[in-house]
């Protein structure tokens, strides 16, 4: 049964918009699955390698401009950088693999977080090649219907998340799980860590310009401050696996259900709109405090904490 | 030629007051990081509430910024130590699989507290127009020969006079008092520090404080140039630990030289290349430190001392 769950609950995703979901919800669905790609991706190399990259907007925006300036310089439809992405983000997360992975720790989640700004800075310095802060307007959509971008989200997904299955259970992720656990430990075993950690930095960053390339096909407008943003793709991508499962398969789903649900109904409120890095926040320093590895990593201790209740 | 000198040697001046307050900023960082071992993401955002401070108590009470330096560094430094002790020292005893939990945690914080400051102080940008504001003293006022014009702000030379007294002091206290070598331990070698009866606890709590209250003080000080608005810390945060980095983790000396550094730089970009790119400036500085100079400006006055 359990070997068959990424199965049964893909033929059930697939088969959901048959049961007639409004607009608003095919929307919400499609942003919920393409956050738990950016999650998943994010978990590859901040859950299983232990590289906390606090700069994952860099490669979600790099995927996102591929798309757009192939569409904004060369007139070509912006699906080509569905497949582009990968060789315009493998140089990206080598550029950046070079300057930060020689860096542990806190130190790296900050050298990261100074690449997304770098990327961001730069995009609306350039303005003949990206538009600067005018951003690139997608003008013909392919599809009205939210159907189809439903089905490729969800084909992306279905890679993302046999890939990392793939990936997790192989050699590869055992070295990537040993260079968490001890760098020092792992490099005297003779593992390469820092060919090791590229390689995790590499397809992390990929997957994550996958997610970024479909934003513009989806959305059909990017700007730098909106997908090199810290916050609201950066911080929100840590705060999916975070809150999910740091180093579970199903924890990135989790969290970017409660992600996206959360942040449309605090938007909705109109008087806490505007609150809601607050809350954000604030669920941020209570999962920490309290669940330090997300829901589903921290599953047994809820299960327990809820028997205890229950029979007392 | 004579006014391409100029413009440089303005740009230098006006770099180097840039630098020191940028050194108060990133001294706050340095200590926070030499002592705990991590990163306070919140450094920018702690500024900018201290920033705030200075401008309803002048807006308020019409006291003047730099005398406000006085009410937001004991402030600042209460709020470091309510959230040193309640939010960070809990997560520290936790058992997770990812040891970055506080940097992260950090981020959060500065999260609330940006968020906050938008919420009751709405995003607009707010000065505090002090009539001092455009006072400038004129090389020509003081020597007619002078064969070029250099001007020196009065806000701006305030500002860096008062950086300069705070980091004197900061020093003072680290080197000759008793509680600033426990501190200095601490950063050292907590286990041996711990084995000595240096109450390692107090001290975090109390770096934690004296690290805010450094960044408060610069808020202060940079009140009566800058502009205000609630999303300002990001921005400062990222400057504090351009400057880590490139003074070298956890070293003071090196954060000072580095402010410097970077203050310097920034001005140049914002001359010579446009206002726009002067944020790329300073992290092409910073990226230029990872890959020459990785254990910064203090590994280089380390390896003069040791005359290797």
């Amino acid at each position: 049964m359990k070997r068959f769950l990424p199965l049964i609950i893909l033929a059930l995703l697939a088969i959901l918009p048959l049961i007639g979901l409004s607009t608003y919800m095919m929307h919400i669905v499609i942003l919920v699955i393409m956050w738990s790609v950016i999650g998943m991706a994010w978990n590859l190399l901040g859950g299983y390698c232990g590289q906390v990259s606090f700069g994952h907007a860099a490669y979600f925006g790099a995927g996102a401009y591929t798309a757009g300036i192939l569409y904004f310089k060369l007139g070509l439809s912006p699906w080509w950088g569905l497949p582009l992405t990968i060789i315009v983000v493998t140089v990206v997360s080598l550029f950046i693999g070079f300057l930060c992975l020689r860096l542990r720790g806190p130190f790296f989640a900050l050298a990261t977080l100074a690449m997304g700004e770098v990327f961001r800075v730069t995009s609306e310095n350039l303005v003949d090649f990206t538009g600067g802060d005018l951003g690139i307007l997608i003008q013909e959509r392919t599809w009205v219907e939210k159907i189809w971008y439903y089905y490729i989200i969800l084909f992306i997904a279905a890679g993302t998340f046999f890939l990392i299955k793939k990936v997790i259970e192989s050699k590869l992720g055992y070295y990537f799980v040993a260079i968490r656990e001890d760098q020092d430990a792992a490099e005297s075993l003779g593992i390469n860590t820092t060919l090791y950690k590229t390689i995790a930095l590499c397809l992390s960053g990929i997957l994550t310009g996958f997610a970024g390339a479909f934003y513009t096909n989806y959305m059909g407008y990017i700007d730098p401050k909106v997908v090199f943003a810290l916050h609201d793709i950066s911080i929100v991508t840590i705060m999916v696996v975070m809150v999910g499962g740091v180093a579970t398969y199903w924890g990135p789903v989790i969290g970017a259900i409660i992600m996206v649900f959360l942040a449309e109904i605090i938007r909705s409120i109109p008087w806490l709109g505007v609150a809601h890095h607050t809350f954000f926040g604030i669920l941020l320093i209570v999962i920490i405090i309290f669940l330090s590895n997300g829901i589903a990593g921290d599953f047994p201790k809820i299960k327990r904490l809820f028997r205890i209740r229950g029979t007392s | 030629m004579s006014v391409q000198i100029e413009v440089f040697l303005q740009t230098l001046i006006a770099g180097l007051l840039l630098g020191g307050l940028y050194a108060l900023i990133g001294l706050g960082m340095t200590i926070i990081m030499g002592v705990m071992k991590i990163i306070n993401l919140a450094h920018g955002e702690l500024m900018m509430v201290a920033m705030y401070i200075a401008y309803w108590v002048f807006v308020l009470f019409h006291i003047d910024p730099y005398l406000s330096v006085f009410i937001s560094m004991p402030l600042l430094f209460f709020l470091g130590v309510g959230l040193q002790k309640f939010l960070i020292n809990p997560v520290l005893k936790v058992e997770s699989i990812l040891p970055e939990n506080q940097v992260i945690l950090t981020v959060g914080i500065g999260m609330v507290l940006s968020n906050l400051a938008t919420i009751f102080f709405t995003s607009d940008y707010r000065s505090t127009p002090v009539d001092y504001a455009t006072k400038a003293w004129y090389l020509t006022d003081y020597w007619k020969a002078a064969p070029f014009e250099l001007s020196l702000s009065f806000s701006w030379t305030v500002s860096f006079l008062f950086a300069v007294i705070i980091t004197v002091l900061l020093w003072f206290f680290l080197t000759k008092t008793d509680m600033g070598k426990s501190i200095r331990a601490t950063a050292q070698d907590l286990d041996a520090a711990l084995l000595m009866g240096v109450n390692v606890k107090k001290m975090r709590v109390i770096t934690f404080g004296i690290g805010a209250s450094l960044v408060g003080a610069a808020g202060s000080l940079f009140i009566p140039i800058y502009y205000l608005y609630p999303a300002l810390g990001g921005q400062f945060t990222l400057i504090a630990f351009v400057i880590t980095i490139l003074g070298g983790l956890g070293s003071t000396v090196g954060a000072i030289i580095g402010g410097l550094i970077l203050g310097v730089f920034e001005a140049m970009t914002a001359t010579y290349l446009g206002m726009g790119w002067a944020p790329v400036g300073r992290f092409l500085i910073f990226v230029a430190a990872l890959i020459f100079l990785p254990g910064g400006v203090a590994s280089l006055l380390r390896r003069k001392r040791f005359g290797k």
